[in-house]
């Protein structure tokens, strides 16, 4: 028994662990907040209505996983930048802009259908790279507040991408205010799930994911990110080229964002003939902010981030599913937004309450030591 | 000079809101809490704001009696808001940006929840003239009265004075100057007995005050007192975090700051009256852009030698030195 219990002690006071727990508390104190509010709103159905949100994605699974797509692409995008301290509120904008570029190619240069996706997903990602240099570049080298000027480019990669899909004709049907239907070679390969969207985009992000995962941890230069996310002077001092490392970051962010973009506006129809489509309406794309939500919750490690991107998308397909019975589908959103809330300090109430429950159970003489260490390394 | 009094006419109600909440942005700050939740705390002044207006508007008060009253919701439901932020950056020791973030992502979506079951719609819709076509007496003043007193909002000499209000407050009382060693040296303030803690309570409730008014006075001036859950105050939060850092932390340099990106967005929104600027025949989003790609440009000359408070974006521990 004395050896069975060390272990799972040993288990439990790792970081990876309690920024689990962390997570699953912040998600449980943003579900209950969207449970008083579906309370509040329609007492009657609230029951069955959260029982929607909680497992009607289960029924759902292809669009879970379609959905998935575009939020786990901007939830690395985030959380890449997050390890080196970067924090890419800019993930919106480089989603447009992935997004502008995927369909400008999609519809103006024709290909064989083999590659012509493949090159449509290329340039969504080369769209989002130009749209995360320019602010790391300015972080770089002027020292310009990298939230400040991504949330910046957001607003500016909206106007500009409205602009540019309601100038062009081929793409834009004023009539209908949307785009039009992208040829089928432009559209990504379906899984052939019965009524649902999704495609093999969620294998290539779901690889990605694992690419990042390697690149973090094996590589020089996923090192040096990390150590610069840590100490950015120790990283200066110990010979690191910080500004380098700050571009290179925010390219590979907005690469990511871009794709994010691509995944989404490429993703095959149910209907024959048809496709996704854009409609310009000066509105922020909401996939980068969600995005933020998914990076937090995956505690910005690639990995983690696969997971936390299913889940929002499995209670926004709940959301859905309960607006069958009444409510409104921004419930989700309130639901995010309270998980991140919760989440950015989710480490320190996490050890509060470890702390609370260890005092409760021990009468022995109370070992603070861990849980003073995990304060510490979330503060830095 | 029709134009010109054109524009500053149509430039102060948009200057006001971005001069008030980069006040209250810069309340927080200086006192060592960063406050990009700016955007979410105006829009949920301006939607508490508007609900009471919405609800007062059939009393047959006067117009700008209910101004007045929705102003002083707002300012209240700003602070409330705000203690959301205070209590997460200051006891909870949270990554103040992420948590501004949430505080951003939720209150459009409760506006847009609330507004779809209450009235079916995105936002709130309220049908009251704040306008006013010329202030008595005072309009009369030549050139003066034609500049600041005529089509134009109570709600820019409300501004005015709550900028003096905050220069008073921010320079001249002793709450002022502890707030700034807050904000500058958190150990030092410490040191001599300064409550570091309530001291950033005041700093993120000046600003959630400052930041409440800001956005009802965004939707009566620029949104003809409506709120819409979807575009939201349109980056006006961000815009005046832009404008504080322009104006190096400081009211009075706040002060043109504001004016000068209002003049760009009221530039932006009046190409068709000017003769010289329809003559290029640029597109609309062009104009739309400015303000921001502005903020950009100016950042860029602004940032190297920021006279950002030291101690800002760091929870205070008195363990650390």
């Amino acid at each position: 028994m004395q050896n069975n219990s060390f272990s799972l002690k040993t288990i439990t006071k790792t970081k990876g662990f309690s920024s689990f727990t962390a997570a699953l508390l912040a998600i449980a104190l943003g579900l209950i907040f969207g449970f008083l509010v579906m309370i509040f709103a329609l007492p009657a159905n609230s029951l069955s209505g959260f029982g929607r949100v909680l497992f009607g994605g289960f029924s759902r699974l292809g669009d879970v996983f379609y959905f998935a797509t575009p939020i786990l692409m901007t939830g690395l995008s985030v959380g890449f930048a997050f390890k080196m301290g970067l924090f890419n509120i800019g993930s919106s904008g480089q989603y447009t802009m992935g997004m502008f570029f995927a369909l400008f190619v999609g519809f103006m240069w024709p290909m064989p259908a083999s590659i012509h996706w493949i090159v449509c997903i290329l340039a969504g990602m080369i769209g989002g790279m130009i749209w995360g240099f320019i602010p790391g570049i300015l972080k770089a080298l002027c020292n310009v507040n990298e939230v400040i000027t991504s949330i910046m480019f957001n607003y500016i990669g909206m106007y500009i991408v409205d602009m540019l899909v309601q100038g062009n004709a081929t793409m834009y049907i004023s009539t209908k205010t949307r785009t039009a239907y992208l040829p089928v070679t432009a559209q990504i390969p379906s899984l052939g799930v019965k009524n649902s969207n999704v495609s093999v985009a969620i294998l290539i992000a779901i690889a990605i994911a694992v690419l990042l995962h390697i690149i973090l941890n094996k590589t020089t230069f996923g090192y040096e990110l990390k150590a610069t996310g840590f100490n950015k002077f120790a990283s200066k001092y110990a010979g690191m080229n910080d500004k380098r490392n700050t571009i290179q970051t925010m390219v590979i962010a907005g690469a990511l964002s871009g794709l994010g973009g691509a995944f989404a506006i490429l993703a095959p129809s149910t209907i024959a003939g048809s496709s996704m489509t854009y409609e310009p309406i000066s509105v922020i794309a909401s996939a980068g902010f969600n995005g933020i939500a998914v990076a937090l919750l995956g505690f910005s490690n690639p990995i983690g981030i696969i997971f936390s991107s299913i889940f929002i998308s499995h209670i926004g397909r709940g959301g859905t599913l309960a607006s069958l019975l009444g409510y409104k589908p921004e419930i989700i959103d309130v639901v995010i937004a309270v998980i991140i809330y919760f989440s950015s300090f989710a480490l320190i109430m996490n050890a509060t309450f470890a702390k609370f429950i260890k005092k409760r159970r021990e009468k022995k003489p109370v070992e603070a030591k861990p849980v003073d260490k995990k304060m510490k390394d979330k503060e830095a | 000079m029709d134009t010109v009094y054109y524009l500053v006419q149509n430039m102060l109600p948009v200057a006001i809101p971005l001069l008030l909440v980069a006040l209250g942005g810069m309340f927080s700050e200086r006192s060592g809490v960063v406050n990009i939740a700016l955007e979410g705390i105006m829009l949920f002044g301006a939607f508490f704001g508007c609900l009471t207006v919405f609800f007062v508007q059939k009393s047959g008060m006067n117009p700008q009696v209910i101004l007045l009253i929705g102003m002083l919701v707002a300012a209240v439901a700003g602070v409330i808001y705000s203690m959301l932020l205070a209590f997460a950056a200051i006891n909870m020791r949270a990554d103040q940006t992420i948590s501004g973030t949430a505080l951003n992502m939720l209150i459009p979506a409760v506006i847009l929840l609330f507004a779809k079951m209450k009235f079916n719609s995105d936002g709130i819709t309220t049908d009251i003239n704040f306008y006013m076509r010329e202030v008595p007496g005072l309009s009369k003043i030549p050139v003066l009265g034609e500049l600041f007193f005529k089509n134009t909002y109570i709600t820019i000499y409300i501004g005015f004075l709550l900028l003096l209000i905050s220069v008073i407050i921010f320079y001249v009382t002793k709450f002022g100057l502890r707030l700034r060693a807050c904000g500058e040296h958190p150990h030092a303030a410490d040191s001599v007995g300064i409550n570091v803690h309530h001291m950033r309570y005041f700093g993120v409730g000046l600003s959630g005050i400052f930041g409440g008014i800001g956005g009802f006075f965004y939707s009566v001036g620029v949104m003809d007192g409506n709120v819409n859950g979807h575009t939201g105050v349109a980056g006006f939060g961000f815009l005046a975090l832009a404008v504080m850092i322009f104006g190096q932390w400081k009211p009075w340099k706040i002060l043109f700051a504001a004016l000068f990106f209002a003049f760009l967005r009221t530039l932006a929104y009046s190409v068709a009256l000017i003769p010289f600027l329809q003559k290029l025949e640029l597109n609309q989003a062009y104009y739309k852009m400015l303000p921001y790609v502005a903020t950009m440009v100016v950042l860029v000359f602004t940032s190297r030698k920021s006279r950002a408070p030291k101690a800002e974006g760091i929870p205070y521990d008195k363990s650390t030195r």
